[in-house]
Parts: structure tokens; C-alpha cells; sequence
């Protein structure tokens, strides 16, 4: 389209014209999956129900990995140590969500973000760090003015009993 | 990063091509494809039996609701018979198209290349946002239920906080490119807005709000590309491809920093080192941005070192990245303006860079001369790079 041409092609429809268009067939993938968790984060996982966080250990360069991983996706070579990492961090990054996966309106906002986690073998400052990415139980004004960013967190844990072995086991990240 | 490429030709683009950018189409993807392909075709004198091989760049198969895009897009971007890849890195699509392309001419295999993107979002509903739900990881990322939003808000609130900016600074960027748009014959979203419309619009998830994302879009661009042989018999302004460069970053996006897009920096020196260009805050003189959300221009023109890190919200501030300014950016009003149909968008930018670089984008014509140019897109978890350096 250079500036000699003015029409392109295309012809626009409202969403009342698509949804009485002639022809137009409606279908909905009935596809159900069963994901395995995997030989790394199904050892996570139990751990979260212990009330535990497990990282993964490097050999080479020393990095624990949160969440675990099999290998070092750095160094190329297997993990071989199993660390219990602390359960405290600070907040990386949080936001404010007033929608769902479906993008309606939610009625009561939540806060997510990444956490990175006390866990040692990192630089300081060094681009990647061990977290998660989880909710996050502050007051949504404190995203807004910024004092979120860097605060203190720990884990809320789900009641002994109602922990099933999944990353909601943890409720979410609290100021400390 | 060394890039250790032995060329056989000197590549360039003859050719451009795009359908109007619309919320539904009535066309079928194909034929949105056949649309753009036609016209590039047409633009550059060639005819489908000219064309030696073809590629073909698409985003998820689940926005067209069709399985193994590339085949169905086959006939409607005239690959029947001819050697046909298709290429898939998520939003980086658009610019990895030509880049493909790119060394299918630059080795010599093919001479003529019919470069062809398109994306369909409007069958998947009630909101195509929730086929984004299946790029999530099923283990430790789909139980928090999270919608694609939740990845850019906690990225731009990492960039503002790091970076000092505020909403309103980002903001002027959705305000420029909309305003741009105006000019685009293609564009679904051109407006003249104003900050405080941006601030006011839906708030979806904080720190992001309805106007500082681009829209849910169905259209096709493409483009011919050729060996310069071929090239000077085709035309007298050829635009020359200088450099390539696609890397891709870690999918562990939580265990990483998101104020600075890495992905995107190692791409552009690999694609910078390959065009010996060594500043490219001085020596490139137009750029497009990847822009689905507003501080994801920015956040791109610091990883393309237009400007340095943090720094580009306040060049902005100045009108520095205008349609007249210094270094002007998304001179066609980008995906926030423009629309933003993935694969498709992302070769618009290239297109329109094309366009510049001939002096063919009339009322866009950007105000300074122009010789070089960037674009870059990016993928999937803050992951793929894809940058393409172009002159005339």
C-alpha cells in the first residue's frame, strides 16, 4: 500500500452481522488433557503439602532453582541436591486483576506478581533470581503507590488439612 | 553474540502488501491471505508463476481455530507445488517471517520469495483472550487462573517501578500511535485521544487499562522478497535486508527481571552486528516497535538501544519518537493504532518500513531522510526476540 493505493480489501462486519452470518458454524474443541507434573516439580509439589519449599541444585554454576527443574538449563547437566530454600522473599513485581481467565469482571480484585525468594547461589542483582509466581495477599492501594515493590513477604499456607500436593497449597504471599 | 552466517546473495524486499485491519472479517483466513498476497505481488510487477518458494507466518492455530495453519493458509498464499515453510514464535511471528525468508534467498535455494502472514482472531469467543489460557504452564501457572493481561501489567508495573515512569508517561505512547493511525488506510483503532482518556478507559488489570492495549484484529500483510540480481531487474528502490537476529529467552519468566527485555537486546546485536551498525541511537533513523501494549514500545526501543534503559520514557515526554521528531517510531500506528491481527501486525511493521525507506508512505512519510530502519516483535513468555534491520 504505498501511497498511490486507497482501497484495501476487506469487508468488516459488526458482531451482529457475524453472529447471523449464512454459513456460520459453531463448534468447540472437546479435548480434555491430564498433565503429569513431571519427575522435579511432583517432588515440589509434596513438598508444598509438607508445608516445604524445594529448590533444585546446579552442580556446575551453583544456582538452586525454584521452582525445580531436572537440569540446569544453563549449564546443561542434571541437578543432583534437593534444598529446602527459605520461605521468605520479596515482591518482584504485582499487579491488580479485575478480570478472569475469560476476561469478565471479577467482583473482588486480587493481587499477583512474581516473588523472589531468600535463596542463595545468586549475584546480587543478577538478571535471574528463584521465585514464584503467586497471589499476593497486600492492600491493592500499596501496588498502586509502588510501596509493594521490594516489600518483605512470606508464605500463607492452606490449613494442614485442605493442602493437596498443588501450587494452591499456597494461599498466597504476605508481608512479613 | 557471533553470528556465523556465509551469504550467497545480497537479500531485498520488491514488494508489499496488506488488507484493511478489522475486528471480524467476512473473508476467510485464506482468503485474507490470497488478499495481501495478491497485492504484493501486483505492487512489485511478478505473478505467482514468478514466485520460486513461499513462506508463511501465523500465530496460535487456536485464534482461527484451524489446526496446521500453514497448510490451510497453503493455496491463498500460492504455495501449491512450491516449497512452503511456515514459522511460528508466538507474537515475534510477523518479523520472523521475513527473517525466514531471509535465508532462504540469502543461501541461495530461492531467488523469489512470497512472504505471506495472517491471523484471524474473531472466531474464537466469547473473547479470544481465553484460547491464551493454553500458553500458561498446566502445572504451576493455569491453577492461579491467569489471563494473558496479568503477564504485561506485571511487567510494565516492574518497568515503572525501576524505571520511575508513571501511567501518564506510557500512556503518551498509545496517544502518538493511535494519533499516527489516522493515516493508515488499514487502521482499525486511529483516534485522536488524549492522555486522560487512556487513564480513563477500563482499568483490566492495574497497572494496564483498556487503551494502553492494542485490539483483537483480523487481517494479512505480505511481502516479496528476492536476490538483488533479481531485485535491480524488479525495480529501481529496492530496500535492502542488512541484518537478521532471533534468540530466544528462558520460559521461566517469574525467575527473572522483567524491567529490561533481554530477549529482545541479544537480537537486535546479533541483527546490528550483521548490518555493521555499531550506534544504532545514531545511525538508524526510523524505527517499529513492537507495540502491543504501550510500554512495550518503550521497553523495546530501550532493548533495541534507540535509547538507553529507563530512558525512552522521557524522550517520549519530548515528542523525540514523533512522526517528525529525532528518531521517529511507529510511524503507521503500530498495533495500538493500526490493529493487531499478531502475525500479521509484526510484518506491517515491516511493510511499513518498506514503505518509508521508498518514500512511499504519503501522509506517514516521516519528516527527516530516511536510509536505515529497525522493527523488531516479540514472542510468547517474554521469550522470543525477532529484529530485522532494512535500507534503501
Amino acid at each position: 500500500m504505498s501511497s498511490k493505493i486507497n482501497k484495501l480489501p476487506g469487508i468488516k462486519l459488526k458482531e451482529k452481522e457475524m453472529y447471523s452470518l449464512i454459513g456460520l458454524v459453531e463448534d468447540m474443541p472437546q479435548a480434555k488433557y491430564d498433565f503429569a507434573a513431571g519427575t522435579t516439580i511432583s517432588k515440589f509439589l509434596e513438598g508444598l503439602k509438607e508445608g516445604k519449599i524445594l529448590g533444585r541444585k546446579c552442580p556446575k554454576c551453583g544456582r538452586i532453582f525454584v521452582p525445580p527443574r531436572s537440569y540446569c538449563e544453563w549449564c546443561h547437566v542434571a541437578t543432583n541436591e534437593w534444598i529446602e530454600v527459605p520461605q521468605t522473599g520479596e515482591i518482584h513485581t504485582a499487579v491488580i486483576t479485575y478480570i478472569s481467565t475469560k476476561r469478565e469482571k471479577i467482583e473482588r480484585p486480587e493481587v499477583v506478581g512474581t516473588i523472589k525468594l531468600d535463596v542463595p547461589g545468586y549475584r546480587d542483582g543478577e538478571y535471574e533470581f528463584a521465585g514464584l509466581f503467586h497471589k499476593i495477599c497486600v492492600d491493592p492501594q500499596d501496588v498502586i503507590s509502588g510501596k509493594a515493590i521490594g516489600m518483605k513477604v512470606k508464605v500463607r499456607w492452606k490449613p494442614k488439612e485442605e493442602r493437596k500436593g498443588n501450587i494452591l497449597d499456597i494461599e498466597c504471599f504476605e508481608p512479613l | 553474540m557471533r553470528s556465523n552466517i556465509f551469504m550467497k546473495d545480497r537479500v531485498a524486499i520488491v514488494g508489499a502488501g496488506i488488507t484493511t485491519f478489522m475486528r471480524r472479517a467476512l473473508e476467510t483466513p485464506r482468503e485474507l491471505a490470497w488478499e495481501a498476497a495478491k497485492m504484493a505481488l501486483d505492487s512489485a510487477g511478478l505473478t505467482l508463476s514468478d514466485i520460486d518458494c513461499v513462506v508463511i507466518g501465523s500465530a496460535p492455530d487456536t485464534f482461527d481455530g484451524m489446526h496446521l495453519k500453514g497448510e490451510y493458509l497453503g493455496d491463498g498464499s500460492g504455495a501449491i507445488n512450491k516449497p512452503m515453510t511456515r514459522v511460528y514464535v508466538g507474537g515475534g511471528t510477523g518479523v520472523f517471517v521475513p527473517e525466514s525468508a531471509y535465508w532462504h534467498v540469502a543461501s541461495g535455494v530461492c531467488k523469489k520469495v512470497l512472504v505471506v502472514a495472517e491471523e484471524k482472531m474473531s472466531p474464537a469467543h466469547p473473547h479470544p483472550q481465553y484460547v491464551f489460557k493454553y500458553i500458561w504452564d498446566p502445572i504451576i501457572e493455569r491453577p492461579l487462573g491467569p489471563n494473558l493481561l496479568w503477564i504485561f501489567a506485571m511487567e510494565m508495573r516492574r518497568y515503572m517501578a525501576k524505571c520511575g515512569a508513571k501511567k501518564e508517561d506510557i500512556a503518551l505512547v498509545s496517544v502518538k500511535n493511535k494519533r499516527n493511525a489516522l493515516d493508515h488506510p488499514a487502521a482499525l483503532t486511529a483516534a485522536n485521544i488524549t492522555v486522560d482518556d487512556v487513564l480513563k478507559s477500563e482499568t483490566l488489570v492495574w497497572p494496564v487499562n483498556l487503551l494502553d492495549v492494542s485490539p483483537v484484529t483480523d487481517g494479512a500483510a505480505a511481502l516479496i522478497m528476492t536476490s538483488e540480481n533479481v531485485a535491480r531487474e524488479i525495480t529501481d528502490s529496492p530496500v535492502w535486508v542488512d541484518g537478521i537476529g532471533f534468540t530466544l529467552e528462558n520460559q521461566h519468566w517469574y525467575n527473572r527481571e522483567l524491567a529490561f527485555p533481554r530477549y529482545l537486546n541479544y537480537a537486535a546485536r546479533m541483527a546490528y552486528k550483521m548490518a555493521g551498525i555499531e550506534r544504532p541511537w545514531k545511525e538508524i533513523d526510523v524505527a517499529e516497535p513492537y507495540d502491543p501494549f504501550d510500554y512495550k514500545e518503550l521497553h523495546h526501543i530501550e532493548g533495541l538501544m534507540l535509547a538507553r534503559p529507563c530512558e525512552a520514557w522521557k524522550l517520549v515526554r519530548e515528542g523525540y519518537f514523533d512522526r517528525n521528531g529525532e528518531l521517529p517510531t511507529s510511524p503507521s500506528g503500530g498495533l495500538l493504532g493500526v490493529g493487531n491481527p499478531i502475525a500479521a501486525a509484526g510484518l506491517m511493521k515491516v511493510a511499513e518500513l518498506f514503505w518509508q525507506l521508498r518514500y512511499e508512505a504519503g501522509k506517514r512519510q516521516v519528516k527527516k531522510p530516511v536510509h536505515k530502519a529497525v522493527a523488531n516483535a516479540w514472542g510468547d513468555l517474554m521469550q522470543a526476540g525477532t529484529v530485522i534491520v532494512l535500507s534503501n
